[in-house]
């Protein structure tokens, strides 16, 4: 957790390939919301051959349902939510180039199997932080699936958006490294 | 016979659930500043004070603490020589979720559970009503994340297993549950009553002051080593590794079939949100 590298998405291998578990990152620009029901819809679509309503080729997408935003505030509190209902989903979207995923919580082992395969990266926010990541949040509009409510996709653009890689494309992983190192027996 | 208009009830539970969103009670407060004392991680301590900073920014602006408002659970105490005039007491504890929901820019997270579709007002709440003596009525709202309420259960387990098979179950559990509810945690325990009632005691043992003692000497005891097992885990803040998995552990229990150890487990994120009012 010492260097703090800045990157602005889209993502290529060469990014994704130099981060590693346990690097504190501050993302700049553009980034997409998109929950389990989003991202359900996204598989279908691709099950069914048709195009996605965001492009998806060395993006991000954050694992957030935000509340409603404050007149005066572009974003209500956006914390990220618990990644593994994602799992199901995410080696899909890895296939088709998306690039980093932000959430809290361990992910699958078919997930970080698609993470190495596909040069993909995974961060975690800090779970309950809403009201701080919100400020980081400059724009956010509805981009897809509006009657979805919170859990629409949303275009977000973000600035020194705080996160920390957990699973690289090396097979390491934040939580066991970090657990096994506090242990006590 | 005092009388108590419905109104009045909706107007309080819409406050309730804008405030218990927007303020982290000074027990939690005072927790948090002695966990980034201890904690070993500097990452975790990191976070800690992130989640310091994040309680100020949202009291300041009245935003949530967290993106996930919950589901509002609203425990009642209802004195008995009390009457509710106007209305239907549970509709008027829902027309007051609902609009502090919307007035207070909350998020709505309640769905069908087959469609998903969003029900759109986080309606219904739920309720749990207790008849006690007097003319007064308590509604305390404890608005709970999905996060946290999804790493929760309830083992039936058999009596032989004692406070070993307990202690054992609760351990394993938080080890699993790993960085998915949000530590620092406060978990609740309920032990006894039966298979419902196991899990309501687990609940309501959040509502207890963060950091207090519990008043029984046995399960006061429990609750120590418990919580001294579980931050020898090292899961840490939000499961990256560290010394504070848990902030406390919180016990109740109840007597309980002979044949039968009921034991839930309803573990509460850092933002442990709870507000009450006696009307």
């Amino acid at each position: 957790m010492e260097k703090v590298i800045r990157l602005q998405p889209p993502l290529d291998d060469e990014q994704v390939k130099s981060l590693k578990a346990g690097d504190r990152v501050l993302i700049s620009g553009t980034i997409y919301t998109g929950r389990d029901a989003a991202h359900k819809r996204l598989v279908d679509l691709l099950d069914k051959g048709e195009k996605l309503p965001i492009p998806i080729a060395g993006q991000v997408i954050y694992f957030v349902g935000p509340a409603p935003a404050k007149p005066g505030h572009a974003i209500g509190s956006a914390g990220p939510t618990t990644s593994y209902r994602m799992d199901p989903y995410s080696p899909r979207l890895l296939a088709e180039g998306l690039k980093g995923m932000i959430g809290k919580g361990g992910r699958s082992s078919e997930v970080k199997a698609a993470i190495k395969k596909y040069h993909g990266i995974y961060f975690a926010a800090v779970g309950g932080a809403g009201a701080l990541l919100a400020q980081r949040i400059k724009k956010a509009e509805i981009v897809a699936y509006e009657d979805l409510g919170p859990e629409a996709i949303r275009r977000l653009e973000v600035e020194d958006f705080p996160v920390v890689v957990v699973n690289d494309i090396d097979g390491n992983d934040l939580y066991e490294q970090g657990v096994a190192a506090y242990r006590r027996d | 016979m005092r009388e108590v208009n419905v109104e009045q009830i909706t107007r309080t539970v819409a406050d309730l659930c804008m405030e218990a969103n927007y303020y982290l009670g000074d027990d939690m407060l005072a927790i948090l500043e002695k966990a980034v004392l201890v904690e070993e991680s500097p990452t975790g301590r990191t976070i800690l004070e992130q989640l310091q900073e994040n309680a100020t920014i949202a009291a300041d602006d009245q935003v949530p603490i967290c993106q996930d408002t919950g589901l509002a659970v609203v425990f009642l105490e209802l004195g008995q020589d009390l009457h509710v005039i106007g209305g239907d007491l549970e509709a008027a504890i829902n027309e007051g979720v609902r609009r502090g929901y919307e007035e207070g820019y909350l998020r709505k997270s309640s769905c069908h559970p087959f469609t998903r579709k969003n029900i759109g007002d986080n309606t219904p709440a739920i309720v749990h009503c207790r008849v006690v003596p007097g003319e007064q009525l308590k509604i305390t709202i404890a608005p709970k994340g999905g996060g946290s309420e999804n790493m929760s259960k309830v083992v039936m387990l058999k009596p032989a297993d004692g406070i070993a098979g307990i202690k054992k179950q609760m351990v394993e559990w938080v080890e699993q549950a790993g960085g998915n509810p949000c530590p620092p945690t406060i978990v609740g325990v309920g032990i006894g009553g039966t298979f419902e009632r196991a899990a309501l005691l687990a609940k309501e043992s959040l509502l207890r002051e963060v950091g207090s003692s519990n008043p029984d000497p046995e399960l006061n005891q429990l609750e120590k080593e418990l919580l001294e097992e579980i931050n020898n885990l090292g899961v840490g803040p939000q499961g990256l590794g560290g010394r504070v998995t848990s902030f406390a552990v919180h016990v109740k229990m109840l007597p309980c079939h002979i044949a039968s150890l009921p034991l839930a487990i309803n573990i509460q994120c850092h933002a442990a949100r709870h507000k009450e009012a006696v009307l």
